[in-house]
């Protein structure tokens, strides 16, 4: 490589093509850790991300009473909000009926979309035992857990959905339409 | 001709909809008989030939009337509309008005909402985009500094997996913007997302990105690497303006092609990881249910679709002769190759013609000439992208989906023409 090539840019151009080998802009900042906490609220699957706590199944009858069954109906029936309880056996029918028990495949779910986004008026505000109850109280009553369950960041990742093995990839194109111009139907 | 007609055609579909067609009605009142109600002003005046208009007679408004320029008072029915059916005001849909709106971009203030927990006002001097999980340095960047990264505008198309959701048991929408005004064109402007990835330095076993909002819902979607790396976007403007509250101001993030809800808006968090997160959007929702109970997940693509938006549900023909069909199509797989019409139900078509640019994943205007015999048709419109996928029929979809599948409802639209030239929401 030239001199003249350097100058003229080629060697930019090279370091942005290899990743990650040195920052080329330098803008912004880094997150220190006490930030990062502070906004690192998702859950995995393999509980990754669920935060010291406890709840049982009549703690949890205590939150949902107090903060959910006006917009999820008095047991999880829904209304005006969805339906968090029931439709299992249903999903292969033509009126299926999808709730946290029927359809959804983790548990885990659950604390994560409940802490970030319920109850839909006051979001991020439930401590993490009370989302641990709640949730423990949303698989009781779909059935999933016994009535003395109690949720944390050990036992919660290990329930076993019922539609754990339901969900497959996307199979498209799945319709091959012929774009015929006459005597069509 | 063809404009008076075509003007009186387009109906006044939507809410504010009466005072156009009353205003033309007495418009059309007075230019046949009482001329000088004169005190009435310049709306109730016959301002026609020979008259001389009452705006040539006085000074207009003046400049500064409106700094952010707005539509013509008598576009006020031109707006964006929901189906009716929300919960909670802020958890719902607004459809853009497809049957006024004319060439392929959509204007900032007529392209479709669809928010899950409201339009947060988000100050963008303490809105933050954090960029952690598995990267050699997570960082935060300010607003500032993220319009200082090379930028790219491009038009695309944005389209809501649930478009035409409703369509699919029986004809719902009784307008085009009902049944189908879940899709947008612009040109969307920002960074592209390799750009702040690459400062970040992602891990080699990171495959996933979790993009989060900074919304009441904190709206959350696992976007694979791939994707990130190719032509995903941090765009802050559309249309040549920062983006509309609506639309994820001051931040979203922007997947060309792929469905609406993933391209996730107030952007503040990328966290890389090896899987997906399995979020609430792409477990609960967002997948599509198959006949045999178990459901497709990551169903990220939209295919190719097209819908007339001229003569369309809740249109009036009121005259013979020729009318201009035209309509709108694109495809997530790339560019729009042909788009074909038919008005015998599908038993014949003919190519319509394609508004230039045809650019690749954007919306493509097309419009085949037609003339209306006054008896009935039924209009169709197919549409073909580069790959070769050519838009389905509802019995090809039902055949592979069965009747559970909401998301991604590409079939071939249906408008029935009658013979007193009303047009309506059928399947045929
Ligand atoms: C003010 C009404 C309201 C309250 C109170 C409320 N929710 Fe919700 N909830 C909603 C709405 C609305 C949605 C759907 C949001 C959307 O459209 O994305 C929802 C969705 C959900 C879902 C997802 C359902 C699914 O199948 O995808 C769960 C789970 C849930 N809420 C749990 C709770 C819990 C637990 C509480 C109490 C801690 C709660 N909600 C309180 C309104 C409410």
């Amino acid at each position: 490589m030239s001199m003249l090539e350097l100058r003229t840019g080629v060697a930019l151009v090279l370091l942005l093509a290899l990743p990650a080998a040195a920052q080329t802009y330098g803008f912004g900042r880094p997150a220190t850790e006490r930030e990062i906490a502070g906004w690192n609220i998702d859950v995995s699957p393999d509980g990754a991300g669920l935060p010291n706590g406890s709840g049982n199944v009549a703690q949890g009858k205590q939150v949902y009473d107090k903060s959910c069954a006006t917009c999820h109906g008095a047991k999880g029936e829904g209304k005006p909000a969805d339906r968090l309880v029931g439709g299992q056996g249903t999903l292969k029918s033509d009126r299926a009926v999808r709730t946290i028990g029927s359809y959804w495949p983790f548990a885990t779910t659950i604390y994560d979309y409940v802490y970030r986004a319920m109850p839909y008026n006051a979001p991020q505000t439930l401590t993490p035992d009370e989302v641990y109850a709640v949730t423990a109280y949303l698989l009781h009553l779909n059935g999933i857990v016994g009535a003395d369950a109690v949720m944390n960041a050990q036992t919660l990742p290990k329930i076993r959905m019922p539609n754990r093995d339901g969900f497959v990839p996307d199979a498209r194109p799945d319709t091959a339409n012929v774009p015929c111009r006459v005597d069509c139907r | 001709m063809s404009k008076d007609i075509r003007e009186a055609d387009v109906p006044d579909a939507g809410v504010g909809a009466g005072s156009r067609r009353r205003f033309l009605a007495r418009g059309a009142a007075l230019a046949g008989g009482a001329i000088g109600a004169g005190a009435a002003g310049a709306q109730t005046a016959d301002n026609t030939p020979p008259n001389v208009p009452a705006w040539m007679k006085q000074e207009g408004q003046p400049l500064s009337k409106d700094p952010y320029g707005l539509p013509s008072p008598f576009e006020k029915h031109v707006i964006r509309q929901g189906r009716g059916d929300q919960v909670m005001p802020g958890a719902g849909s607004l459809q853009s008005p497809l049957q006024h709106l004319r060439g392929m971009i959509t204007p900032n203030g007529l392209v479709f909402e669809r928010s899950h927990a409201g339009v947060p006002d988000i100050d963008p001097a303490q809105h933050r985009l954090m960029v952690h999980g598995l990267v050699k340095r997570p960082m935060i960047y300010t607003m500032d500094d993220l319009v200082r990264f090379p930028s790219v505008s491009r038009i695309h198309f944005l389209e809501c997996s649930g478009n035409g959701s409703r369509e699919l048991r029986s004809p719902f929408g009784k307008s085009v913007q009902i049944s189908h005004g879940l899709v947008s064109c612009c040109e969307w402007t920002g960074v592209l997302l390799s750009t702040v990835l690459e400062e970040a330095g992602v891990d080699p076993r990171g495959k996933w990105v979790l993009a989060e909002g900074a919304d009441a819902a904190g709206m959350s979607r696992s976007v694979p690497m791939e994707k990130c790396l190719e032509d995903a976007m941090l765009v802050y403007a559309q249309n040549g303006e920062r983006l509309r509250p609506q639309q994820g101001y001051p931040l979203r993030l922007f997947l060309p092609g792929w469905e609406g809800n993933i391209s996730v808006k107030w952007l503040r968090r990328l966290k890389v990881a090896a899987e997906p997160f399995m979020t609430r959007e792409e477990t609960s929702k967002y997948t599509d249910p198959m006949p045999d109970g178990t459901a497709r997940q990551f169903t990220l693509l939209m295919d190719a679709k097209s819908v007339i938006t001229y003569p369309a549900a809740d249109h009036r023909l009121r005259q013979k002769g020729f009318h201009e069909i035209s309509g709108i199509a694109w495809s997530g797989r790339g560019r729009i190759k042909r788009v074909d019409v038919s008005v015998d139900a599908g038993r014949t078509w003919r190519q319509a013609a394609l508004q230039e640019p045809v650019l690749d994943r954007a919306v493509v205007r097309f419009r085949l000439p037609w003339q209306w015999d006054g008896g009935e048709a039924v209009l169709q419109s197919r549409a073909m992208d580069e790959s070769g996928y050519v838009q389905p029929t509802r019995a090809q979809l039902i055949a592979e989906r069965g009747m559970n599948f909401g998301y991604h409802n590409n079939m071939i639209q249906s408008w029935k023409v009658g013979s007193g030239g009303e047009v309506t929401n059928v399947h045929a």
